[in-house]
């Protein structure tokens, strides 16, 4: 049986009551909506880069604890990525938490391997990711909306 | 089946035992994350008691013909199975003759079936379509398509902030124009009991047909469709604990017969030449194509149980049930629930303050308790209440006290998880 806490991790559940960077950046040169048609999750992110560096990030929207703290972490770890990089991120991030990442690979990931307990819920991997896959949409620059619905 | 004894039938005279009752439904009885399941998602898809089950393994270990064709004996008794289920949907609805059934894969394709025939012979530009503001999608939709493809209007009776559409705002949306009136006869997000036969006469006053979505009642109430005075009566299956991709459209007979058809295909037709196709005689008109078969047959052992069981009986146990859960569930600080409607079944469209559903119903889950999260088909009373979302627990004749007070508890779980 998955264990809750396993999933509502501290961080996890600071970030969801107090997200960081709930704000439209300053200068912001890139922008996507992503939305979440199960559980009515939205986001809008915006982020400012700079000769393809993510200098800074920030979202606006609403959703459930996982969705909110995965936002909110996704601000925090893009800062100063290339387009590459914070690509890369979203990869491992992604094999994180649909079970495909072992220890040491979580590892690698930081303060975003609190997001590991997402695995058992086959359900929330869609939370987890949805402003993952709009920070791609932002980043190839599409401006087309994004849903979790594949 | 006549061999599959309903010990709960045969206390249909005796006091509500729901433990008897609880018996006759396999699916209740298990462990999900270590704990009883709790099932409380009775307004999504109700379980299944095991006469239907026993139903579906005897039409396909014993009884697998295709139906108004075969000259064999499996085919006999397949045709005889799936319209004897048409006579026992006759009865649950209290309709006058078995032709004014239609099986169809269930409420959507039975509004969307009247919407495409009726709707497409009969609306023209400026015609109106009254809807309330409380409608599942499946009874929003097709009017939509329905108005784009005629020209006609869509209106919608607003709702009031217990939940309830006025008699008088329902009056003032009517007008010499509506050419269909279609609601739901329970709401599915807020549980409110529409008095839907003074909206059908006060419909067709003004010169109206009238459709009634009976998704969530045909499960919870009694129904006949000469009290109710509709022309139109939809209803799915899997709802009444019965099986999915089934489901029964009732309509007046001389409606019918006008109706142009719905899909073309085998079954529908009395001749075929490449010069002139007629068509054949109702319901079949509407049957086109190889029917769920099985389907139906489950549906019609559904409601044989329903009948045995006695659904003013049932009725009558699910509103202690919502007494009860409106009694604990108020209690619960940081809890309450949108839909406060003076006649109201047992759901609770619940709003945990600072908690996302989503959040709340995994909560639930890992107590073996299932809820569901989400804005339930019905964003535009998500929109009225200014809620994105909310939890909804629904209850059916098989749920106890206990399990209302195990999901109270779970909702306490939920606030010191999130500190709220």
């Amino acid at each position: 049986m998955p264990e809750l806490d396993e999933l509502y991790q501290e961080l996890i559940l600071d970030h969801a009551k107090r997200p960081r960077n709930f704000r439209v950046p300053e200068g912001a040169d890139r922008r996507a909506e992503g939305f979440n048609r199960l559980c009515g999750d939205r986001i809008t992110l915006f982020l400012r880069l700079e000769d393809g560096v993510v200098r800074d990030a920030g979202f606006q929207g609403a959703g459930c604890a996982i969705f909110t703290a995965s936002a909110s972490l996704l601000t925090e770890a893009v800062k100063g990525k290339s387009e590459q990089q914070a690509e890369d991120l979203f990869r491992r991030f992604h094999a994180l938490v649909t079970g495909h990442a072992d220890q040491a690979q979580a590892e690698t990931l930081g303060k975003l391997a609190a997001f590991g307990g997402v695995s058992a819920y086959p359900v929330r991997v869609k939370c987890a990711s949805l402003a993952w896959h709009t920070l791609k949409a932002a980043l190839s620059g599409d401006g087309a909306p994004v849903s979790t619905e594949e | 089946m006549a061999n599959v004894v309903s010990i709960a039938a045969a206390a249909a005279s005796l006091p509500w035992d729901v433990e008897v009752v609880r018996a006759d439904f396999p699916a209740l009885a298990q462990l999900v994350n270590g704990h009883p399941l709790v099932y409380l998602d009775n307004a999504a898809t109700g379980q299944k008691p095991r006469a239907v089950l026993a139903a579906l393994d005897n039409y396909y270990q014993r009884d697998c013909g295709n139906i108004h064709r075969s000259v064999h004996q499996l085919g006999e008794r397949a045709t005889e199975a799936y319209e004897r289920a048409r006579r026992t949907a006759q009865a649950f609805l209290g309709a006058a003759e078995p032709r004014e059934i239609v099986f169809t894969r269930g409420t959507t394709e039975a509004i969307n079936l009247v919407a495409a025939t009726y709707g497409a012979a009969n609306l023209r530009a400026g015609d109106e379509i009254l809807l309330t503001g409380m409608e599942h999608h499946s009874n929003i939709v097709p009017w939509q398509l329905l108005a784009e493809r005629t020209g006609a209007r869509v209106k919608v009776a607003q709702v009031n902030d217990r939940g309830e559409v006025e008699m008088e705002e329902f009056e003032r949306q009517l007008s010499p124009r509506t050419k269909i009136a279609a609601f739901g006869h329970i709401s599915n997000a807020l549980g409110t009991v529409n008095p839907v036969a003074e909206w059908t006469q006060r419909a067709h006053a003004a010169g109206a047909v009238v459709l009634v979505d009976g998704a969530q009642s045909a499960p919870h109430l009694p129904i006949q469709v000469s009290a109710l005075g509709c022309d139109f009566f939809a209803f799915s299956g899997h709802k009444v604990f019965g099986p999915t991709g089934i489901g029964v459209l009732w309509g007046r007979a001389e409606l019918l017969e006008a109706m142009p058809p719905y899909q073309g295909g085998g079954d529908m037709i009395a001749s075929v030449s490449f010069e002139r196709t007629t068509y054949n005689r109702i319901p079949y008109k509407f049957e086109a194509g190889t029917p769920h078969i099985a389907g139906a047959i489950g549906l019609g052992a559904a409601l044989e149980y329903l009948q045995a069981l006695g659904m003013a009986r049932a009725a009558a146990y699910e509103q202690d049930l919502a007494s009860y859960g409106a009694e604990r569930l108020a209690a619960l600080p940081g809890v309450r629930w949108i839909g406060q409607a003076r006649e109201r079944t047992a759901v609770f469209s619940l709003v945990v303050e600072g908690v996302h559903p989503h959040d709340v119903a995994t909560v639930l889950d890992t107590e073996g308790i299932a809820v569901r999260a989400g804005h339930h088909c019905a964003q535009p009373i998500m929109d009225r209440f200014g809620v994105p979302a909310t939890t909804r627990a629904s209850l059916a004749f098989y749920n106890t006290r206990g399990e209302v007070d195990r999901l109270a508890e779970g909702l306490e779980k939920v606030r010191r998880i999130f500190q709220c």
